[in-house]
């Protein structure tokens, strides 16, 4: 799991609160969408906005509200996120 | 592999911001495509737009089929974005050859000029159907065989002459043939494959090959010269199009072929073949005829005495 990532606010829990987040992925395209690579379940990160795929160890980035379902645009989930630093969150 | 598929999606992400202008022909046979939903009794809640470009096939559909929700994908982030914007808000990037829908997720999947740039053709169909519920329909359109001939042989000729060698320029396109089989090995029931040909004229060869790169449909087959290619074999290609097919008109036609595909996810429910030897009526009786043997039986197999 991410660092930082809260587990209560994953998956469908947070449909009802999806919009105070700007742009959230869209519920409906959550029921239907899988890892493209293994067709396997995602796990909603909505904090880091990204759909992860613990099967094929990828996680795919949402980018306002549209998800980028592209095995070479998703971030291994051995390397650290990009854009937030490690110093910038609680341990 | 074929095609260039990171080739396709730089191509298609430049399209995005000119998408709209030079979409004629993807409107057309987008029109031509959609028409078919209203001859369809069954009914269509959640649909899939594979390869939906800027979104043009949403403002088509327009209610057809029965259609409530209508998902969009493209390779192209970029396009995603466009019609996202224009239409019902549920976009996605997603690569045509590795779909990301559950099994059975949709109740129509429709694609306008997107399947003739995935290089496993074969492999694409089977994920699409696998994504559709059983009775879910397919419903697509792609450039065919005889698309840009002119193009291809003026801009193989131009090249040959220019310096002496040759690379591809135009995409190999499947044929009619080809995707009926094509459909069935990919589990398909009661496909259905027909083309039509669309003639275009354009004010100059030059005017052809600006538009198809505005349409996202740039070069993009991966044997494709890489290095640029010398002004000389565009200029001598043209003036051998504008020699070869010139109208009265001085216009040059470009042909393009388009191929509708219908084919259905199987289901109990569709009509099934019966099985041999359940026949209840001869088929002498039926031509009022007389039934000629086709000859001996085969011999029962000897038992073995041991």
């Amino acid at each position: 799991m991410a660092p930082g990532t809260d587990p209560g606010a994953e998956g469908k829990s947070v449909e009802g609160r999806a919009k105070d987040s700007g742009r959230g992925i869209d519920p409906k395209l959550l029921e239907i969408l899988v890892c493209p690579l293994t067709k396997g379940p995602l796990r909603y990160d909505r904090e880091a906005q990204e759909l992860i795929s613990q099967q094929a160890g990828l996680a795919y980035p949402i980018r306002d509200g549209i998800p980028i379902m592209l095995v070479d645009e998703a971030r291994s989930l051995d390397q650290p996120r990009e854009i937030a630093p490690p110093g910038d969150r609680q341990p | 592999m074929p095609f260039d598929r990171r080739a396709v999606r730089r191509f298609r992400d430049r399209a995005a911001t000119r998408a709209g202008d030079h979409d004629f022909l993807r409107r057309e046979i987008g029109s031509r495509l959609v028409e078919r939903l209203d001859e369809i009794r069954p009914r269509f809640p959640l649909a899939l737009d594979l390869g939906c470009h800027d979104g043009l096939l949403a403002g088509l559909v327009n209610g057809r089929g029965g259609i409530e929700t209508l998902v969009q994908c493209d390779l192209s982030p970029h396009l995603a974005a466009v019609a996202s914007r224009g239409g019902a808000g549920l976009a996605l990037a997603a690569d045509e050859e590795c779909l990301p829908f559950g099994a059975g997720a949709f109740d129509l999947i429709i694609s306008n000029l997107a399947l003739h740039w995935v290089n496993d053709l074969p492999g694409a169909l089977v994920q699409v159907r696998r994504s559709l519920k059983p009775d879910g329909l397919f419903l697509a359109s792609m450039f065919g065989g005889d698309t840009l001939h002119e193009l291809r042989w003026t801009l193989l000729e131009g090249e040959l002459r220019a310096t002496g060698g040759v690379s591809p320029r135009v995409s190999p396109f499947a044929s009619v043939r080809d995707l009926g089989g094509l459909l069935q090995r990919a589990g398909f029931a009661l496909p259905m494959v027909d083309a039509d040909t669309i003639n275009v004229t354009f004010a100059s060869p030059f005017a052809l090959m600006r538009d198809l790169r505005a349409m996202g449909e740039a070069n993009a087959v991966g044997e494709r010269r890489r290095s640029l290619t010398p002004a000389r074999v565009f200029t001598t290609a043209a003036a051998l199009y504008t020699q070869k097919f010139e109208d009265k008109d001085e216009r040059v036609p470009a042909t393009f072929q388009a191929i509708y595909i219908t084919a259905w996810a199987p289901s109990p429910t569709q009509p099934q073949p019966l099985a041999p030897g359940s026949a209840k009526a001869r088929l002498a009786t039926a031509l009022d005829t007389a039934e000629i043997k086709t000859g001996d039986r085969a011999a029962p197999p000897v038992k073995s005495k041991r």
